[in-house]
């Protein structure tokens, strides 16, 4: 150690001073500052969860009554979705590493970039206030005609979620922007990292989709103040025509959530197997392709709605093409890793969970889409199964990949490698014990969104929530090494991993702008077969090393 | 890209005043037209008038035909993503009553939906014996 020590001149230290980073648009420091909101979120959204599935260890009541169980399981879902897992991986990971990664000194908006980040946190108040003004106990998926008539804050909530919404759309807008136009000279289409690629096609969805959510809270809360009928059929309105909007926003957001997901897991496999990743352009238009089949298949979520079987027959079969381009992101990455130079650091074993869940999450998902067997399925714990392992064993394992992966260029240090891995494996333990018990529950007919119940499902939810204790325990762990590491971490140098990327290119962390002089773009991202590069841990650590 | 892609475009003003006749020309057939009753294709002539109306706003006054063909794309993108959503939307609403034609009727305000059931809570009673030995399962090992 002490070859490399942390310089002197990084973002994190200039400007100074605390109104310095409240006037930032320093895409890094906005970065930095949604990555604490949300990992707050997270914490505060898990520990929700924690408390649900304490609850649900026995059948009867034990600490809470059913409202409150309602307004707890609607706060979980509403805080890990909108405030924790669409925000997440682009608008803290994606501000952060997006315009190290293309070379640019920034995005093209700086100044729309920190009210996004404001206008988040307005919207977090006023969804805090409809929490403390009453609570919510629609779910996280409003639907009338309950959300209508519940006399709980649905209007604050969701004008909270309205105005998240715009936060949203303008990191989306300035990310769309920023990859068209501030790509280092040279950098076309096809050579941009796949990172890249996995944000452009979220922004489309992000500025495409989310106006429509707005809308549909906006009709929401007109319907519950002034009562326009819409959804009301005593006025010629239609409950049903609730969840088509509603779903038309989230199930594209789906793709928000699990999209750049992907793209750090793409970046993974390929700098960790040390090998030029299979199937460039498969992986990157398989991307878009995801994006486009993403706004015609949101009917699947409707098969019991009273729907017209109609459109539940065309919802399905239409369902079935997402399979196709999810596959051919799993089977290039699986070739990727085929005869690879695999290296088992933590960000990797975040990267390989994620395939294994990943797949899980996605084929069930295949199930549901199927008509007959959804009919029976739906509402039940298989549902809660399936989209926990795509949220959490997707697009959370591979947030956490890419948090262990870009940690030494955001803080400059090194965290603890034999406690990341001791957590790693914790959580994907703890994980597999919660939700996989929840697959059996759901085909025996346990009803999700229960408080209470039957005696024969008994055992399988107490394991379901020892599990829980597990994964929150694990998520301690990474908690104190994180910690530690920021505090007193071992000096990271420009290049940790040894791998390619602009962004290892710069110092960890980065000076305010970026690059010390104008990067030049000398090879592809992925161009492990002729390129050599240097590693800074080797140079600090060992005398010689692979390169 | 077109050459005048990146310069600023200024129509003659004649273009401006033929277009503002257009407009004008077109309300008065709105009007003539509201005074027909074409039963079910009223809606669509409505919107076949106005739609020509915005394509003449947006393409002359708002200059999108002469500017980078980008902002053209990105405006039919947006058409077309209404276009999917109403379309399939109304593959729903359209077809409700296709298998059960029940469901597109009234609801019936004197049908009995819900019959009240008295449920022993003091878990003792009848809930306890659903078969609770025969579907006692360990956990996934
Ligand atoms: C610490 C791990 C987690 C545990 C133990 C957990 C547990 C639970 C439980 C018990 C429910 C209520 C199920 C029901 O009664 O229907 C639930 C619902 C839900 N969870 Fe989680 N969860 C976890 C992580 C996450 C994450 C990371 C996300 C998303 C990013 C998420 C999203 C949701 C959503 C959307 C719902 C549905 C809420 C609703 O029904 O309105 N959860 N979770
Ligand atoms: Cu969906």
């Amino acid at each position: 150690m002490g070859a490399t020590a942390i310089p002197e001149y990084n973002f994190l230290r200039y400007p100074k001073g605390l109104k310095s980073w409240l006037l930032t648009q320093d895409h890094k420091r906005i970065g930095v500052m949604y990555f604490a909101a949300i990992m707050f979120f997270f914490f505060v959204g898990g520990l929700l969860a924690v408390i649900l599935r304490t609850e649900l260890f026995s059948n009867r009541s034990s600490f809470m009554s059913s409202d409150t169980y309602n307004q707890f399981f609607t706060l979980h879902g509403a805080i890990m979705i909108f405030l924790f897992i669409i925000p997440s991986i682009p608008a803290a990971i994606g501000n952060f590493v997006l315009p190290l990664q293309i070379g640019a000194k920034d995005v093209a908006f700086p100044r729309l970039n920190l009210a996004s980040w404001y206008i988040y946190v307005v919207g977090a108040f006023v969804c805090l206030f409809a929490i403390v003004s009453g609570g919510v106990d629609t779910g996280w998926t409003f639907y009338t005609p309950y959300s209508t008539t519940t006399s709980t804050s649905v209007v604050s909530m969701t004008l909270g979620v309205f105005i998240l919404g715009f936060s949203s759309i303008f990191t989306g807008l300035n990310f769309i922007v920023t990859i068209h136009k501030l790509r280092v000279p040279g950098m076309t289409w096809f050579r941009m990292p796949l990172m890249v690629w996995g944000l452009y096609a979220t922004a489309i969805i992000q500025v495409l989709a989310t106006p429509v959510l707005g809308i549909t809270l906006l009709l929401l809360i007109l319907e519950k103040l002034v009562g326009i009928g819409i959804f009301d059929p005593a006025m010629g309105g239609d409950p049903v025509l609730f969840q088509h909007f509603f779903w038309f926003y989230s199930h594209p957001a789906v793709y928000i959530m699990i999209l750049p997901g992907m793209a750090i897991i793409s970046e993974l496999i390929a700098h960790f197997s040390h090998r030029h990743i299979f199937g460039y352009k498969a992986i990157a238009f398989s991307s878009l392709g995801i994006a486009l089949v993403s706004f015609l298949v949101w009917g699947h979520h409707m098969f019991v709605s009273g729907q017209s079987e109609l459109a539940a027959i065309v919802f399905s079969f239409l369902t079935f093409f997402v399979g196709i381009p999810s596959g051919i992101k799993v089977f290039n990455w699986m070739m990727t890793l085929y005869k690879g130079s695999i290296e088992f650091k933590t960000p990797m074993l975040y990267a390989l969970s994620f395939l294994f869940l990943f797949t899980i999450g996605g084929l069930t998902g295949i199930f549901l889409g199927a008509l007959p067997v959804d009919v029976h399925l739906t509402d039940t714990y298989f549902v809660v199964a399936h989209f926990h392992y795509v949220m959490m064993g997707g697009t959370v394992m591979a947030l956490l990949g890419g948090i262990h992966y870009w940690w030494p260029k955001m803080f400059g240090r090194m965290y603890n490698e034999f406690w990341a891995k001791v957590a790693c494996v914790i959580i994907f333990v703890g994980f597999n014990m919660t939700f996989f018990s929840q697959f059996i529950l759901g085909t025996k007919g346990m009803p999700r969104r229960y408080h209470n119940y039957l005696d024969q499902y008994q055992p399988l939810h107490a394991f379901s929530s020892v599990g829980a204790w597990v994964l929150g325990f694990g998520f301690l762990i990474f908690m104190i090494y994180m910690i530690h590491s920021l505090m007193r971490g071992r000096p990271a140098g420009n290049n940790p991993w040894g791998v390619l990327g602009f962004e290892w290119e710069t110092t960890s962390p980065p000076p305010p702008e970026n690059f010390a002089k104008d990067p030049v773009l000398s090879h592809g991202p992925y161009d492990y077969d002729t390129v050599l590069i240097q590693r800074s841990d080797i140079a600090a650590q060992r005398p010689v090393g692979r390169a | 890209m077109s050459a005048n892609a990146q310069t600023h475009h200024i129509l003659p003003i004649r273009v401006y005043l033929a277009v503002g006749t257009a407009l004008l020309v077109l309300t008065a057939v709105t009007v003539w037209v509201a005074g027909h009753d074409y039963g079910e294709y009223n809606l669509i002539v409505a919107m076949i008038i106005a739609a020509v109306k915005a394509s003449l706003v947006a393409a002359y006054f708002m200059h999108l035909r002469y500017d980078n063909k980008v902002y053209l794309a990105v405006f039919v993108g947006a058409l077309l993503f209404l276009a999917v959503f109403i379309i399939l939307t109304m593959l729903d609403t359209l077809r409700r009553g296709d298998v059960n034609a029940i469901e597109t009727g009234p609801i019936d305000q004197n049908a009995v939906i819900y019959q009240q059931q008295v449920i022993d809570t003091s878990h003792t009673g009848a809930m306890k014996s659903v078969d609770s030995a025969s579907t006692h399962t360990s956990p996934a090992k």
